[in-house]
């Protein structure tokens, strides 16, 4: 049997988040006492240290920071390769790594800076976000 | 309190073999590189009374040796632990926790011979975050910043490519060298696409190897009949980022970098100029690029065109990875040690391909994926 692609195993600090995508929500977090949005999830502001944090829906509006195009995929992903492991920033300021679905994962189509939107896949038991080029969904 | 010149390098010694050696376990190259280092500077077991090692327990290798340590350091922060190692080794001596101490490194990253293996918890940060996603080791990590820097400052494909070259001309002059024939950059941007941006020639060896070094204070080592001239401690630093790359602040420079190697200038008291020599760990063809700039030697965004107009070549005026490096001499897959090895056959005057009149080294490495870094400021007597 083909080997599954890997699975992300929540911890309490993160289960929202993954609650969150399984909803088909982008939730980060915000301090409510310096406004500073982000991740990865903490609970505990990691800007100014304070415990006022609350967790918040992204819009799921980013742009594609930075990628690799791998060409030995990992266990999983092997009719995927040769395709992208990017890094996008999010509108509301934190980066995450994702991968680019819905476009062809070469250097040309996958400009920096494009605008892009979150969508979820299944993953087991779990959803995990990655994105699309901005307007693909509708 | 600064460590400059009261701490000396007296032993230092890679394994005789390196690049594939299936014939010998992690923990026996470790060991293979710790009797080096004492045959080097000429003492036994018994004058070695701390140890430090990363990759295998510290407990397993110093009792496979056979010694009875009364300070121990196992700091496991990827490949710049050894240079971390260092600058916690001459805190101990200085603060008379031990007298000398003994670091090791062995790896079996090729053969896999007795090797750690690396089990990915899908509950860690790198497991829920980043796991999911398709990662292979670090050619889809450590380049994952690459695009964004060429975007920024322009680098180009065939600038990249030239960190290659030039330090396949180092390694040409290095019998050890596991990779020797010249390269192009036409060479290096034909061969096969590992990680875009990142083609083969642009991406580290995986090699078998392991290096010790012995160090004592600069006291002890002058009374000492030494066989081969101390190598002194000028300067130290280290620091950390993030365990993820994706979560580093700026992917155009590395702030442990910059901040490590701060420590380690301020600390020696010397200008960039000062440097004859420089190391900077290369597991990719993007990092000494990233080193240059982080550790203030060029402008930002200036490295690309700096190494690919000649200057860290042989006969360049700012000599880099001079055994050819991580890409082209050895990489076992924690390369630090292997970097400080050569600043100290640099400033000793016994390297393969030997740079003139080299009073101070700067060794800079890295862990994980821009995750840590450690810097050693090293210098002859002369300069300490």
């Amino acid at each position: 049997m083909a080997a599954a692609k890997p699975v992300p195993r929540p911890t309490p600090e993160t289960q929202p988040f993954w609650d969150g995508a399984r909803a088909g929500e982008l939730r980060i977090q915000r301090c409510t006492a310096c406004g500073e949005h982000y991740f990865y999830p903490r609970p505990f502001c990691p800007r100014c240290d304070s415990d006022a944090v609350e967790w918040v829906a992204a819009s799921g509006r980013a742009t594609l920071h930075s990628y690799v195009i791998n060409h030995r995929p990992a266990p999983g992903f092997e009719e995927d390769a040769p395709y992208a492991i990017a890094v996008v920033a999010l509108e509301e300021g934190p980066r995450m790594m994702t991968n680019i679905v819905g476009i062809e994962n070469t250097p040309e189509r996958l400009v920096l800076d494009m605008p892009l939107e979150v969508t979820f896949q299944e993953r087991g038991d779990q959803c995990v976000p990655v994105f699309r080029p901005a307007g693909a969904g509708r | 309190m600064s460590v400059r010149g009261r701490v000396a390098i007296i032993g230092a010694a890679e394994t005789d073999a390196l690049g594939v050696i299936p014939d010998r376990s992690a923990l026996q190259l470790h060991a293979d590189a710790a009797r080096g280092a004492m045959r080097d500077c000429g003492i036994d077991r018994s004058r070695i009374d701390g140890f430090a090692a990363a990759g295998q327990s510290p407990i397993a290798v110093a009792h496979y040796l056979g010694l009875t340590p009364r300070y121990l350091d196992g700091t496991a922060i990827g490949g710049c632990s050894f240079l971390v190692h260092v600058r916690h080794a001459c805190a101990a001596i200085l603060a008379g926790l031990c007298e000398t101490v003994l670091i090791t490194h062995g790896e079996s990253g090729r053969s896999r011979v007795g090797a750690a293996s690396w089990p990915r918890d899908q509950a860690s940060i790198q497991g829920q975050f980043e796991a999911p996603y398709g990662i292979m080791g670090p050619p889809t990590l450590f380049p994952i910043g690459v695009l964004r820097y060429m975007k920024t400052y322009g680098l180009t494909h065939e600038q990249l490519a030239s960190v290659a070259v030039a330090q396949r001309q180092w390694a040409s002059r290095n019998p050890r060298a596991y990779k020797r024939d010249l390269v192009t950059v036409d060479d290096v941007l034909a061969s096969p696409m590992i990680s875009y941006p990142m083609h083969l020639l642009e991406c580290c060896l995986v090699t078998d190897g392991g290096g010790a070094l012995i160090l004592t204070s600069a006291e002890r080592a002058a009374a000492m009949d030494l066989p081969k001239p101390p190598v002194y401690v000028l300067g130290t630093g280290e620091s950390a980022e993030s365990q993820t790359i994706s979560m580093m602040e700026d992917f155009t420079t590395s702030r442990a970098f910059r901040v490590s190697s701060a420590s380690a200038f301020r600390e020696a008291g010397i200008a960039h100029a000062d440097v004859d020599h420089l190391m900077v760990y290369d597991a990719f063809a993007h990092l000494p690029i990233y080193g240059l700039e982080d550790l203030g030697f060029v402008e930002r965004g200036e490295a690309g065109a700096f190494i690919a107009e000649g200057n860290t070549r042989p006969g360049g005026r700012l000599p880099m990875n001079t055994n050819g490096g991580g890409l082209s001499y050895t990489h076992t897959g924690m390369y630090g040690m292997f970097a400080i090895q050569e600043s100290v056959r640099q400033l000793r005057g016994e390297a393969a391909a030997q740079v003139p009149d080299v009073r101070v080294s700067v060794a800079q490495g890295v862990g994980g994926m821009f995750m840590s870094a450690g810097t050693l400021v090293l210098g002859t007597a002369e300069a300490a």
